[in-house]
């Protein structure tokens, strides 16, 4: 075994492999960025190697520095975790030039499978089964409509140079393929200036189930499947092992096959063989086929390790190390039902806009496994995926299973960012989900009802505002004495644009009245606990001018302060970065005269462009900002004033 | 050592005593809540028509949330100018902005504009001299229309009239205590002086208005139409004219300025006394009301009072053994030290030399001093005088008058004679004065009185050789008796400031509490006593 190895990333991947190699007796040395110089996986390494400034490019995705750290701190392997490197032949390749073990997949397994097409055409000769279609030269009509006929229908058509749904045409009748298919080149053509197509057979209720494997470089096995189909934009949500309606038949024809394409490539290590499967009519045996496969360890291998019982990390590291797989085929076996929750700092409401912020506050229940990369007080930056944690849980059934999500949802805790806890834990209790009726359009069909953000309760807000206030700390004895009738102090909460007005009469450092629309909840507090109307308080936490109650996955609300009030009055000319991104260009200069709606400038972030525009007529007073600079939410970007202000 | 209670909670004169507190509570409570309603719903709705929050709103957003409000003549002016100014039209107390005691002085513009009534001034004159003896630094929110003009020969030409609140405000602020005014309303004639001569001044847009003379009078003198927001508006005032510092959008705002004010002041109070840890009375104060008798001529055993009062019902007994009438000794309130003085009984000449013995060691260490009030004075009779009770009793006097420790005196029961000078009643400058429902004062008993003066007539009768049947002399004592028993009310005390309020029994223990604390602000001075005749 390796005395020393290097983990090549950052987050809770690194941390949790980290605490495999401290488990099997090893020394761990991490690599950061100047930006995760005092992170969570820097501080659980035994050893830390700075390799460069925050973006990717600069480090964590530069192998000559991370070879170089591993060198100089005598390690003997590098583990790539997932993403960064992870799938990067010519990395792998560096790390065996320089005497050192890379704990995955040769090279050349990763190439066998980095390139789509080809692996399509290795596997289906490997006898793997994949989606139907015709991908060959001719593109004569009489032979596209042949092959669609042969393939059944429905088929889609798709542009060869195709993307985003360009040029893409769903067929079900034959007499429409031909209309189908002339739209579709024409589509074709004008997009991508080529209009060859291809054809494919359409998955009518499509899920994504994927097979862990782990070879040796000769020998594969499996270790059963995991549905991933909640997914939001090709991004999973919730993971869970095994996949619900799953057949013996059918698991045991989809192990097989798994285990047919790691061995076609000598695989070595962790791998995930990816299927899409027809649901339309219940899982089938023969309505699998092969997609890809990820030649790494998955972010969602936990769900995995829960129902097989083995340490995935320390299988990579055993087999790396030379030694055969560590267990036979037949002595793996499922033991109840596991899932896995990607926890993001993200704001459902605007889309899933990634989100930064200070964790001013974090919590996981003591009843799930949390696999995190950040503790309270660490930052969630622009740089790097904003993931907070991966919570799995593991039960006998996967009713029971279920249940264990839902709570370790409801009593995970965080604040200092939006995150997208509430869309998860409203997830867990989609009645369709529950009843195990998966597909990956799941999401975006109920959509609306998954990310509407619940009222607070008034116990809610009454919690919200004495937090605010300070009235649910320790107090001296004299808090809220009067001589007679007790004062009402007024507390302004922030909701979104909304702002909720709340008295509070102090009776006492244990006892409080709150008014809110009407009503008044009593706050009580008995043997240090408080309660409200008699509800156990859930607790809540401060920090940054925000209040988050940790009821319904967390309620934030702002503290509004009446000195702002003045400022408000007079500062709403400046343009704000709506979100942490790059500002890719301002368009205007100090003095132009603009008019409302007019674009102002663009921020780049999450892949996107967004405009920035002028909500009013007026003149540019200042910019700012200057472009090709890294803002955060809320950054002021333009200053407007009135025409004739100066 | 810790006081043994003797009572027996479940008594029935317990109980029996508990229901007469309660009822007299009630009548207190009703005259407070009569006198927190200021002008009435409609003045407070049209009050806040306007934008305006509350005055006790006010008071409430000024202060830390949660802050305790140790109110000053709370229902001062009761029964008074027929009910036209309740709480005398300005609210006045101890509270905290950020963690610091104010002395908070508020105008109630519900209550005739808030213009000051004579009793108003008086309030006002009041607060402002516990926060000078305190050190306190005063928020004024100002909202008035100054002088109440049909009574302006009460409230204009004295030395303690209304003329005395800025010569107050000029020495405070000479002391280095602070003077913050927010402007939140009217601040006409006189009255604009006291934002003009505080330190700092917040007024608000389209609100606050500061001006010697208001639109109607300016029209009047020479003709000029102008508007009051022109004349002596927010804007005009932090822009033009330099009369206010800070210009707020509304009353939050405003408050939220003085507050920011507040918190800049760099003011901590002053090492004084040495904190213990609070700790609860043993016994429940809430007993108060049942160990307490109903009827002042039963006597009781003060103790148990104390007992109720003081951290860990602990008391230090001084000289237990030597003039009984009076009790001494050294405990803590809330953590603080002090040393009670309390009457258990009738004035002797060693109790005064007790007591005077007493107030000289509390000098020397700078505790402060907790008078209990339940006395009917100075024994009488030959043999006292004989043996020079008021040369005793004079002992007692010059220490309490000139002692430098803070005094606290809460009246319990009777405040009766040269028994209020001796246990620091109001002429003795305590810095807090504080009163039980129950409680009653006066000159003299209104029994004696009325007997005192029935005497002299009977003799003037007998001389005369007229005759004087016994239902002619009742008859001539009865109104003398109905008058000291109106005149010797708590509220009819109270509405006159002779002390500062009337308190709830059971927040005994949280009054002193929240008094010591205010007058720990202040640093406590070495005494010089005077001349004891000994």
């Amino acid at each position: 075994m390796f005395d020393s190895v290097l983990i090549a990333n950052r987050g809770e991947i690194a941390c949790r492999v980290i605490a495999t190699a401290r488990a099997m007796g090893m020394r761990s040395v991490a690599v950061h960025s100047d930006a995760d110089a005092g992170a969570r996986h820097v501080a659980m390494a035994d050893r830390a190697v700075r390799i460069g400034p925050p973006p990717p490019a600069e480090s964590y995705l530069r192998g000559d520095a991370i070879i170089e750290a591993a060198l100089a701190t005598g390690c003997g392997a590098i583990h790539p975790g997932y993403g960064f490197l992870s799938e990067n032949p010519d990395f792998v390749e560096a790390v065996e030039a320089a005497g050192l073990t890379f704990v995955g997949p040769s090279a050349e397994a990763i190439r066998a499978m980095g390139l789509k097409d080809a692996a399509k055409a290795a596997m289906e000769a490997a006898g793997v089964p994949v989606v139907p279609g015709y991908h060959g030269e001719s593109q004569d009509d009489a032979h596209l409509s042949g092959a669609a006929e042969a393939i059944g229908y429905p088929v889609l058509i798709k542009a060869v140079a195709g993307g985003g749904g360009k040029g893409m045409r769903r067929v079900d009748r034959p007499e429409d393929f031909a209309g189908a298919l002339a739209s579709a080149r024409a589509e074709a053509q004008g997009a991508f200036a080529n209009p060859a197509v291809l054809i494919e057979k359409f998955v009518a209720k499509p899920r994504h189930i994927e097979v862990q494997v782990f070879g040796d470089g000769a020998r594969a096995v499996h270790l059963f499947e995991r549905d991933c189909s909640l997914q939001r934009r090709h991004q999973k949500v919730i993971e869970e092992a095994p996949a619900p309606g799953m057949t013996e038949e059918m698991r045991h024809a989809m192990g097989e096959a798994a285990v047919r394409a790691a061995e076609a490539i000598g695989y070595r290590g962790a791998g995930t063989v990816e299927f899409i499967v027809d649901a339309s009519e219940g899982l089938r045996p023969n309505r699998f086929y092969f997609m890809e496969m990820n030649t790494r360890l998955q972010v969602e291998h936990p769900v995995t390790e829960a129902v097989t019982g083995v340490d995935l990390v320390e299988w990579q590291f055993r087999v790396a190390a030379g030694e055969a797989l560590p267990a036979r085929q037949e002595d793996l076996s499922l033991s109840g039902h596991a899932f896995e929750a990607r926890l993001y700092a993200e704001d459902v409401g605007k889309g899933f806009l990634p989100a930064t912020g200070r964790l001013s506050h974090l919590a996981f229940p003591a009843a799930a496994r949390a696999d995190t990369g950040v503790r309270a007080g660490d930052a969630i930056t622009p740089h790097y995926d904003p993931m907070i944690a991966k919570l799995i849980v593991h039960g006998p059934t996967r009713d029971v299973a279920l249940g264990k999500l839902r709570r370790a949802l409801d009593e995970t805790q965080v604040a200092g960012t939006v995150t997208n806890l509430a869309f998860l834990g409203a997830l867990a209790r989609h009645a369709g989900f529950a009843a195990g009726d998966v597909d990956t359009g799941l999401i975006d069909r109920d959509r609306a009802a998954l990310v509407a953000a619940p009222e607070p309760a008034p116990e809610t807000v009454a919690e919200a505002a004495l937090a605010a206030a300070g009235l649910l700390e320790a107090r001296a004895p004299e808090t809220g004495f009067t001589l007679w009738a007790p004062l009402r102090r007024r507390v302004a909460l922030g909701r979104g644009e909304a702002e909720i007005g709340v008295q509070i009469r102090a009776e006492g450092p244990d006892a409080h009245v709150v008014e809110l629309d009407g009503r008044e909840v009593r706050a009580a507090r008995r043997d240090g606990r408080w309660r409200l109307d008699g509800r156990p308080a859930v607790g809540a936490h401060m920090g940054d001018g925000v209040v988050t109650v940790f009821a319904d996955h967390g309620q934030s609300f702002a503290i509004v302060d009446p000195l702002e009030r003045g400022a408000a009055a007079h500062g709403a000319d400046v343009i704000e970065a709506p979100m942490p991104g790059l500002l890719r260009e301002v368009l205007v200069a100090p003095g132009d005269r603009v008019a409302e709606g007019q674009r102002l400038a663009v921020l780049e972030a999450m892949k996107m462009e967004h405009a920035l525009t002028a909500w009013r007529d007026g003149v540019v007073a200042e910019v700012l900002a200057a472009p090709g600079g890294q803002v955060e939410a809320g950054a002021a970007l333009i200053r407007l004033e009135e025409a004739g202000d100066g | 050592m810790k006081i043994d209670s003797r009572v027996l909670t479940g008594a029935e004169g317990f109980q029996a005593n508990r229901a007469a507190h309660l009822a007299l509570l009630d009548e207190v409570r009703a005259a407070a809540e009569a006198a927190a309603a200021g002008g009435g719903a409609r003045a407070r709705a049209r009050h806040e028509a306007r934008g305006k929050m509350a005055p006790r709103e006010r008071v409430a957003n000024l202060l830390d949330p949660g802050s305790p409000f140790l109110e000053v003549g709370a229902t001062a002016a009761h029964g008074m100018y027929d009910g036209a100014a309740p709480c005398a039209g300005v609210i006045a107390g101890v509270g905290r902005i950020h963690g610091l005691d104010c002395m908070v002085i508020c105008n109630d513009a519900t209550v005739k504009g808030g213009t000051y009534f004579p009793m108003t001034v008086k309030k006002h004159l009041r607060a402002q001299e516990i926060a000078e003896e305190n050190h306190l630094p005063c928020v004024y929110l100002v909202d008035s229309g100054g002088a109440n003009l049909p009574q302006q020969d009460e409230v204009f030409p004295d030395r303690d009239h209304f003329g005395r609140i800025f010569y107050n405000q000029a020495n405070m602020s000479a002391k280095g205590i602070p003077q913050i005014a927010v402007v939140m309303g009217s601040c006409t004639a006189g009255g604009a002086y006291v934002p003009a001569m505080s330190d700092v001044t917040i007024i608000v847009r389209e609100q606050g208005t500061i001006f010697l003379a208001g639109p109607p009078l300016v029209k009047a003198a020479t003709g000029e139409v102008v508007s009051a927001e022109d004349l002596g508006g927010g804007d005009v005032h932090t822009r033009l004219s330099g009369v206010a510092d800070y210009l707020a959008e509304d009353d939050g705002h405003a408050l939220a300025l003085a507050r920011r004010a507040v918190a800049g002041l760099n003011r901590r109070a002053p090492e004084t006394v040495v904190w213990e840890t609070p700790e609860p009375p043993a016994y429940d104060p809430e007993e108060i009301l049942g160990v307490v008798p109903a009827d002042l001529k039963t006597p009781y055993d003060i103790r148990e009072v104390i007992a109720r009062i003081v951290d860990g019902s602990r008391l230090d007994e001084f000289k237990p053994r030597f003039g009984e009438t009076l009790v001494t000794g050294f405990a803590h309130v809330a953590g603080c030290p002090v040393g009670i003085i309390a009457n258990n009984g009738v004035l002797f000449s060693e109790a005064a030399q007790k007591g005077a013995h007493f107030v000289e060691l509390c000098s020397q260490r700078k505790v402060p001093l907790v008078f209990l009030q339940n006395i009917t004075g100075f024994m009488v009779g030959r043999r006292y005088e004989n043996e020079g009770i008021a040369r005793h009793g004079a002992k007692m006097v010059t220490a309490v008058a000139t002692t430098q420790v803070p005094k606290i005196t809460l009246l319990v029961g009777g405040s009766f004679g040269a028994g209020n000078y001796g246990m620091a009643g109001r002429a003795y400058s305590p810095r807090f004065l504080w009163t039980w429902p129950n409680s009653r004062i006066s000159v003299m008993g209104g029994e004696q009185a009325a007997g005192v003066l029935a005497t002299v007539k009977r003799d003037a009768m007998e001389r005369a050789g007229e005759d004087w049947s016994a239902e002619e002399e009742a008859a001539f004592k009865r109104p003398t008796i109905e008058m000291f028993e109106r005149q010797s009310h708590p509220l009819y005390a109270s509405a006159r400031l002779w002390d500062d309020g009337v308190v709830d029994p059971r927040k005994s223990r949280e009054v002193l509490a929240l008094s010591l604390k205010a007058a720990l602000n202040a640093p406590i001075e070495e005494t010089r006593f005077g001349v004891f005749r000994m």
